[in-house]
């Protein structure tokens, strides 16, 4: 089969999905496929363009797997713009003169940013905002502008839509004051209604952010320096600027289509029939550029199922476009914003059924049919919790009250929803309801970890994933397929039971746990839940009482199991500063004790090879010294990972190691259902990486920003902003109860990262937990934590202050000083490394542990 | 508590220690001619003895391992890499997926153990 050659002119989102879409389903490599992108980089997730303030690098907003362009089917052309379309001879000139032929042309062009004709809009400090330049040059300039004024710098974003809001948001992020002047009567008058408008004003300007609606800015003008220097109003009113930027809507990117011919649509874009095809069969046209049943549509979601319909279409299929889903769920300055089905209640006949609540900046109304039960669509501000669920039910009858989903929660009781088949679930993977209850029937996928990896529901944003597994536990019910939380064989309940169970019994045994709540002797899943929820909720020593024979390989000796059962020995280097004399000592034992030595990632230092009759010595050399344990080996606090901070770097603007030692020493020896990790970032460059941790914490010329639920290992997942530009006091009390609340409702072994993801309403739903103390845990939570900072005792001290224990850390109980005479070692870059098993037959040159004895 | 006759091979037989020096449920290594064996005293005082040889790992672990039981089987769990073995007959329960280690069997050689006079003592030749 010969291959024909796909040229793809524009290098945006729709053109990403475009490529990978086709290269995935295009098994037979039936199509190689070269891409002209106008930009200097790989494409980009243009959405998230604003994060780029919050302190991500244009690399963190690259899109899917980079493999994708070192595919040998697939082409990508940077910074290189085609200028003619040649359709008789089907040839794309690009800038320079370069001709590329092809067999199908697909037109991603995308959109431009338009603004209105203004006069001074050509002067130093104003700005567009729809490409990583564009922000880049931004922030340079706001940056720089600062600096020269030595005040803050004022701000105006022209245009009150989505994208000014956004904008307006990056300009407080750099420390900006801003106002966005809306030419309409209300901000995001595409999207919400006056009442809508209204709430999000009042929220908006909560934010501080200033707000003129109904104005027109007739004109730009200079100041004093040449550059940007006031806004004249329409009405005769002036503002002074320092930076404008205009976010007043975009312009399908048609001139290429245009001079080659293609039809276009009567307010632009290449008209396109619904497989998006132009009348030319070898030519498509894909995302904002295209004119698709009528309109250009300026969401991401329409641009890829276009681009998932023309691959469709090239290999063989009949799709067709359903349509587009113009619902919209945001999260701008903070302000929840979302927007679905027909929000303006066009339909005949619509009721609209409104609730709002200035006091706490809530405007939520549901469009429904005339009689009042099936839902049309729907506008949320201030609280879009109830999105995820009523979005898929647009079209569909919603039961009980539909009161119950705009009034405040408990207030009237919720019908149950039955998603229908068709219904969307995960907008980003574009999977319905039908699809997850066919992974559950058909597949026999029963648990969440299969249904994702089945259907790939969830495995984008993660938003939907608390719907799918509500979808996925009604399956399996009807099925009779028992959904069991059951712990193991011994205990029926889950872990966040027997934790709620454990703690209002009060009991603190593993006998009395066990007696009461769970059947036989235990095991290895049990006895260290059960370990490890004691340690929680009461912080007593953890080989105390009959808790030793609880605990797990590592705990149970306090030190971390390597391969050939000697362990690692991690003292605690809170935030990673250390003194002189501690690295010393450090390298001391190290030698004497013959260890290997290795810098961890949590900015401490392992040392390995450590007998487990050695353990208590290398230990009292540590605590004399007056270094503990690191917990390296517990479920607990790991580190608090931090860069230098205020106090040197000469970008820091907090003090970030004084943070992470604070942290570090408020939540050490923290039993949790997994490991814990903690990271602290003196400015925004964010070079701890804390948005990797379970708790991040970045700091902003005003305090800190708190995200939470990132992890690293084998799924990595970015730490979501939990609060903004909080002071020090703050940053401790809602990281406090996030952990409690965590340790509180996990699953055994569940990071933060899928908790959060899991717990139904989301992120979202754990803030007003946390945060705005919507069940009124706060003050318990408090005291919880609390009791855990004032209970806590160095573990390795403890231990080497009572015999009885002490006893545990022998080799053999009839020859304690004996080492394990099968243990060996051959030499490798100056230290020693386990011998393998060929080594060992082959009797390589071995050391034994005899001859590893403590130096004197 | 598996109780041998005192009739069987006397030479064969070793006091490893005394009975209380056992706490219940944690387990302790001993070394017994040359062979390292894991011992344990259990909930209801019964005392086993293994070897301490996790299969799957190589290392001298099983001491280390966690006691419970399974469908009232008293079990322990290799430290390294979790497989169960039963602690009455040594058989491997759950592998975890995994293979032994070259040239080793899945399941645990099981030492008989008597209590005389407060001394725990061991069988080796009675192995099995």
């Amino acid at each position: 089969m010969t291959t024909e050659h796909i040229v793809v002119v524009g290098g945006g989102m729709v053109a990403h999905r475009f490529t990978e879409a086709l290269r995935a389903r295009d098994t037979d490599g039936r199509y190689s496929v070269e891409v002209i992108a106008e930009e200097p980089r790989a494409p980009y997730d243009r959405v998230a363009l604003t994060s780029y303030f919050s302190g991500k690098s244009p690399e963190d907003l690259q899109l899917g797997d980079p493999a994708l362009w070192r595919d040998p089917l697939v082409t990508l052309h940077r910074d290189s713009r085609a200028t003619a379309v040649d359709r008789d001879r089907r040839i794309v000139t690009v800038e320079g003169g370069r001709e590329v032929s092809y067999d199908h042309l697909v037109l991603a062009t995308g959109s431009y940013a338009w603004a209105p004709p203004t006069p001074g809009a050509d002067l130093a400090g104003v700005f567009m905002y729809r490409t990583v330049d564009d922000v880049a040059a931004l922030r340079g300039w706001v940056e720089e502008r600062r600096a020269a004024l030595g005040r803050p710098v004022r701000g105006a974003v022209i245009g009150g839509g989505l994208l000014g809001l956004e904008a307006a948001g990056a300009l407080q992020n750099l420390g900006a004051v801003s106002t966005v002047i809306q030419f309409a009567d209300r901000l995001m008058n595409l999207q919400v209604d006056e009442g809508g408008g209204e709430a999000l004003k009042r929220l908006i300007e909560g934010m501080g952010v200033t707000v003129r609606c109904s104005t027109a800015t007739k004109e730009i003008r200079a100041g004093k320096d040449g550059h940007v220097g006031s806004l004249l109003f329409a009405d005769g009113g002036e503002q002074l600027v320092d930076v404008v930027v205009f976010a007043t809507g975009v312009r399908p990117r048609d001139e290429l289509g245009a001079a080659a011919g293609l039809e276009l649509g009567a307010r632009g874009g290449v008209v396109v029939d619904d497989t998006c095809l132009t009348a030319d069969p070898a030519v498509s046209a894909i995302g904002e550029v295209a004119c698709i049943q009528g309109a250009c549509l300026g969401l991401i979601a329409p641009g890829n199922t276009m681009a998932e319909i023309a691959v469709d279409r090239l290999l063989g299929g009949t799709p067709t476009f359903p349509g587009a889903d113009m619902a919209a769920k945001l999260k701008l300055l903070g302000v929840d914003v979302a927007s679905f089905g027909d929000a303006f209640a066009t339909t005949p006949g619509a009721l609209e059924m409104v609730y709002a609540d200035p006091v706490n900046g809530v405007y939520k109304k549901l469009v429904l049919t005339d009689d009042a039960t099936t839902l049309l669509g729907g506008i949320l501000v201030g609280d879009a919790s109830a999105y995820a669920s009523l979005r898929p039910m647009v079209g569909a009858a919603l039961p009980g009250d539909p009161a119950a989903w705009i009034l405040p929660e408990g207030s009237v009781e919720k019908g149950e929803i039955e998603l229908p088949d068709d219904a969307g679930v995960c907008s980003c993977n574009n999977v319905s309801a039908g699809a997850i209850r066919g992974a559950v029937n058909d597949h026999d996928c029963h648990d969440l970890g299969a249904v994702k990896a089945c259907t790939k529901a969830g495995t984008s944003c993660g938003s939907c994933l608390p719907l799918v597994k509500k979808i996925m536990s009604t399956e399996l019910e009807k099925a009779g397929i028992e959904v069991s939380n059951a712990l193991c064989e011994h205990f029926a309940l889950s872990r966040a039971q027997l934790f709620n169970a454990i703690k209002v019994a009060e009991v603190t045994t593993f006998s009395e746990v066990i007696e009461r709540f769970g059947t036989g002797r235990g095991c290895d899943i049990c006895k260290p839940t059960v370990g490890s929820i004691l340690a929680s909720l009461y912080n007593e020593h953890v080989l105390g009482g009959d808790r030793a024979a609880l605990q797990d390989t590592n705990d149970r000796v306090m030190a971390n199991m390597q391969k050939d059962g000697t362990y690692s020995v991690v003292p605690r280097v809170p935030g990673g500063e250390i003194l002189p004399e501690h690295l010393i000592l450090i390298g001391q034992i190290a030698q004497d004790f013959g260890l290997y030595t290795k810098i961890t990632g949590g900015q401490r230092i392992d040392l390995f090879g450590a007998r487990l009759e050695q353990l208590p010595q290398i230990w009292k050399r540590l605590v004399d010294a007056g270094m503990e344990s690191g917990h390296a080996y517990g479920k607990s606090l790991r580190t608090v990972k931090s860069c230098v901070g205020s106090t040197w770097c000469r970008y820091g603007v907090q003090d970030s190691v004084g943070m992470a030692i604070a942290l570090e020493l408020r939540y050490r020896g923290l039993r949790s259902p997994h490991k814990l990790k903690l990271g602290v970032s003196g400015c925004a460059r964010e070079c701890a990486e804390a948005r990797g941790k379970d708790v991040g914490v970045i700091a902003t010329d005003k305090g800190w920003n708190v995200y939470v639920g990132g992890n690293g290992g084998f799924t990595p997942v970015h730490a979501q902003l939990l609060v903004e530009d909080v002071p020090d006091e703050d940053v401790f009390r809602v990281i406090d109860r996030y952990l409690m609340y965590y340790i509180r409702t996990a699953d055994r072994l569940q990071r933060t990262a899928p908790w959060q993801q899991e717990h139904e309403g989301g992120l979202d739903e754990i803030r007003r937990i946390v945060v705005d103390d919507s069940l009124g845990l706060g003050e318990e939570l408090d005291a919880h934590m609390a009791r855990h900072i004032d209970s806590y005792e160095d573990e390795w001290k403890a231990v080497l202050n009572d015999p009885v224990r002490l006893r545990q850390f022998t080799s053999f109980v009839n020859a304690p000083e004996e080492p394990d005479p099968t243990l060996a070692y051959v030499p490798q870059r100056g230290q020693r490394r386990p011998a393998t098993s060929e080594e060992r037959a082959s009797g390589a040159v071995l050391i034994a542990p005899t001859t590893l004895e403590v130096r004197s | 508590m598996t109780v041998t006759a005192a009739s069987s091979v006397a030479s064969s037989r070793v006091v490893v220690c005394d009975y209380d020096r056992l706490s219940p449920e944690l387990g302790v290594a001993a070394l017994v001619e040359g062979v390292q064996i894991a011992l344990f005293r259990l909930w209801d005082g019964s005392v086993h003895a293994v070897q301490n040889r996790c299969p799957f790992s190589g290392a001298q672990v099983m001491s280390r391992g966690i006691t419970g039981d399974r469908g009232g089987v008293p079990t322990v769990a290799s430290p390294i890499y979790k497989q169960v073995f039963s602690l009455l007959d040594g058989s491997c329960l759950v592998t975890m997926d995994k293979e032994p280690v070259a040239g080793a069997a899945a399941d645990l050689v099981v030492y008989p153990v008597s209590i005389d006079n407060g001394q725990v003592i061991i069988d080796l030749a009675g192995g099995e």
